[in-house]
């Protein structure tokens, strides 16, 4: 198998991560109507929470893979209870300005503690081999990120779409007041949903452990890729995050393959695009306000 | 909500854009006059981004300890006044460098700037100093155009080691053990393309030869260096040379792990290492790593004296950042103390042709036709965990560069250094 075919398993390994965050900011911006900017920070403490679930109790990585999300998660769906919720009647920026602060503050408090350089965190053993795909190995560990982002991303995209919780997350998002009519208590999945999508960006951190510098700056380096990801997916839309996330990382290795510097820089001409000629993103629709 | 989107849009766009002891002769104390009453020591790095922990705080604290052991040597009026230490944090922005450096001399009163890594800060200040005709002592940056003629002048010394350097020691050797052909990879900015020139010559006069090098972006927002590993899969070299620094060097050597590129006969050299690198990965990931450096904290027992105190200050083992603005902040002062006073002129001329030793430079020489000082370069290799006798003992030195030999000739660097 040549380069170019070899870049493609890259640009997916690199697309679960865009997805998983872009999915779990999909989520919280369609039902909280929140643009969660600490999503980034959030993401850089699911590695973390890994690296000291091993460093200080010897947790490995499978657990950490359920523990780790979980957590913060909870802890999350605190910060909805007592902060992001009290200015859900307010202009969206006023959440956007707060998110970005708690970034701040999250991402200097772990500096404070762990200094910038990263911590090391070594894959399972189970994959630390390689792979064989013609002639040449590609790490398993990828692969497997590559397959377990995918089962998430399905996964949640049928919780969602075709489940009766799915249902009423989705109707109290679209029509918050008809659903209210209906008897149904709307609020109560608020915090939730919250929670669920910062525990996506934490899993995603997670998995990055073992592929990427563990350092308190993480997040806000991909945070910004992920964003530019939903905005091309359309905000809001589940499915658009998903295949803009897997798209954005294809086209980016790819792109790589000819010139690196492209990497970069292609997920903001791609975003330049979409916003011309679809302002509402690939799969958003503009009624969806 | 098409108002949200723009306004994220445009934010997006934004954010992307931004993206010791003393060797020498002892002058006879000879009463010291300072020309406002008072020495004020400037150091200016990075607090905040990819080079913090490398220098950063620590490299402040190593400076003030540097003038409290010199006030305990010598007494606390040594210098006929007080010293200061002032610090800036320049994000490793180049503008950044030079308005502080301009704000330093002139408003803070600072007779001389340290530290200062990423080299395009460093060739600011070098400018500033030159047209405040004040000095300037380079301790973090590496690129050999602030001793070259571009950028080189009367008031800018380069101290601890520059991309020749590290080129000589870790190209030359592991070419000559049989690492003959390279893959280079260079972060793509003055630094990186720097030290990319430097390894192409220095493999290539060790009969070695360069298949291809690559630059990747800086900063590197994604972390992610699998399409060039890949390459370097393709290409098989016998080597891949990793010219990145910091954050960025530790998800190279993170993901050359992962990619298995060891099992296909990739050697990895790496251009340069600083502990808190290895902190980073873990020992043993680096097992085996020869790379070059001015100095190993556990090498001597003067060495090892510094790292103590050092540690008991800090926390933590110092880097050769640390060490190196000590021992220049050490000999920044010896000069004003021999020459009498701070004045910049006659600290320049105390400073050029000075020999010297002291635990972080070995058979130093000033160089005076480009202010490069001419040192012993050291040739380490990381050891596996196993031998490690305390946290932070991560390499041994296996040889030695000589001074000659870790300085780039005169005439490459083509410096006419103004009088």
């Amino acid at each position: 198998m040549d380069y170019v075919a070899l870049q493609l398993f890259n640009g997916l390994a690199n697309g679960s991560f865009y997805a998983l965050l872009s999915l779990g900011l999909a989520v919280i911006f369609g039902v909280l109507r929140v643009v969660n900017f600490a999503h980034g920070a959030l993401y850089m403490l699911g590695a973390f929470a890994a690296y000291l679930l091993l460093q200080d109790f010897g947790v490995g990585f499978w657990p950490a893979l359920v523990i780790a999300p979980l957590a913060i998660g909870v802890a999350a769906m605190g910060l909805e209870r007592l902060l992001i919720r009290r200015l859900y009647g307010l202009d969206p920026l006023y959440n956007f300005l707060l998110t970005f602060g708690l970034t701040l503050i999250i991402q200097d408090g772990m500096r404070l503690r762990f200094g910038l350089q990263g911590q090391p965190y070594p894959a399972p053993a189970e994959l630390t081999g390689s792979f064989s795909l013609g002639p040449v190995g590609y790490p398993t560990y990828r692969l497997f990120v590559i397959v377990f982002s995918l089962a998430v991303c399905v996964l949640v995209w049928y919780v969602i779409e075709r489940t009766r919780v799915g249902m009423v997350v989705r109707a109290s998002t679209e029509r918050p007041e008809l659903t209210r009519a209906l008897g149904i208590n709307v609020d109560r999945w608020v915090t939730p949903v919250f929670g669920f999508g910062v525990a996506l960006a934490a899993l995603g951190g997670v998995l990055a452990a073992p592929m990427r510098n563990v350092s308190p700056l993480m997040g806000s380096e991909l945070i910004i890729f992920a964003f530019a990801v939903v905005v091309i997916g359309g905000m809001g839309s589940i499915v658009g995050a998903v295949v803009a996330g897997f798209l954005v990382g294809i086209l980016a290795s790819l792109a790589a393959v000819f010139n690196p510097a492209l990497e970069n820089v292609l997920a903001f001409a791609l975003m330049a695009v979409v916003l011309l000629v679809r302002p509402a993103g690939l799969f958003g629709s503009v009624d969806r306000t | 909500m098409r108002r949200l989107i723009a306004i994220l849009g445009a934010t997006l766009l934004v954010a992307a854009a931004c993206g010791g002891t003393s060797g020498g002769p002892g002058a006879s104390a000879t009463a010291v006059k300072l020309n406002d009453g008072k020495l004020v020591i400037g150091v200016i790095n990075d607090q905040s981004g990819v080079y913090a922990d490398l220098s950063g705080k620590n490299a402040v604290e190593a400076v003030k300890m540097a003038v409290e052991d010199f006030k305990a040597k010598y007494g606390d009026n040594v210098l006929g006044g007080t010293i200061e230490v002032i610090t800036a944090d320049h994000q490793n922005k180049a503008d950044v460098a030079s308005a502080k450096a301009q704000e330093f001399y002139e408003r803070n009163g600072a007779d001389i700037i340290l530290d200062v890594p990423t080299s395009s800060a460093a060739l600011a200040i070098a400018k500033v100093a030159n047209d405040q005709k004040k000095l300037y002592i380079n301790v973090t940056a590496a690129s050999t155009d602030l001793t070259a003629a571009a950028s080189c002048n009367k008031y800018t010394f380069h101290y601890a080691y520059d991309t020749y350097m590290l080129a000589q020691g870790t190209g030359i050797t592991v070419t000559q053990q049989g690492g003959k052909s390279w893959y280079i990879i260079y972060p793509n900015y003055a630094f990186g393309q720097d030290m990319e020139k430097s390894f192409r010559a220095a493999v290539i006069s060790a009969g070695g030869n360069v298949i291809q090098s690559d630059g990747s972006p800086f900063p590197n927002t994604t972390g992610d260096f699998s399409s060039l590993l890949l390459k370097a899969g393709q290409l098989k070299p016998q080597v891949l040379g990793a010219m990145q620094a910091g954050g960025d060097l530790v998800n190279v050597v993170k993901q050359y792990n992962e990619f298995k590129l060891k099992d296909q006969n990739i050697k990895l050299a790496i251009g340069l290492l600083f502990d808190t690198d290895i902190t980073a990965l873990g020992q043993d990931a680096f097992a085996g790593t020869l790379y070059t450096t001015p100095w190993v904290w556990s090498m001597d027992d003067q060495s090892k004296q510094f790292a103590d105190k050092f540690l008991k200050r800090t926390g933590i083992r110092p880097t050769f950042a640390h060490a190196g603005n000590y021992s220049a902040a050490w000999q920044y002062m010896e000069a004003v103390r021999r020459g009498g006073t701070d004045d910049a002129d006659a600290v320049v001329k105390q400073l050029e042709g000075y020999k010297f030793s002291d635990f972080f430079i070995r058979n130093g020489v000033v160089r005076p036709e480009d202010h490069w000082v001419m040192h012993d370069a050291l040739i380490a290799q990381v050891k596996p965990k196993s031998e490690a006798k305390e946290p932070f003992d991560y390499s041994k030195v296996v040889g030695t560069l000589s001074a000659e030999k870790a300085s780039r000739p005169l005439a490459d660097g083509g410096c006419k250094m103004p009088k």
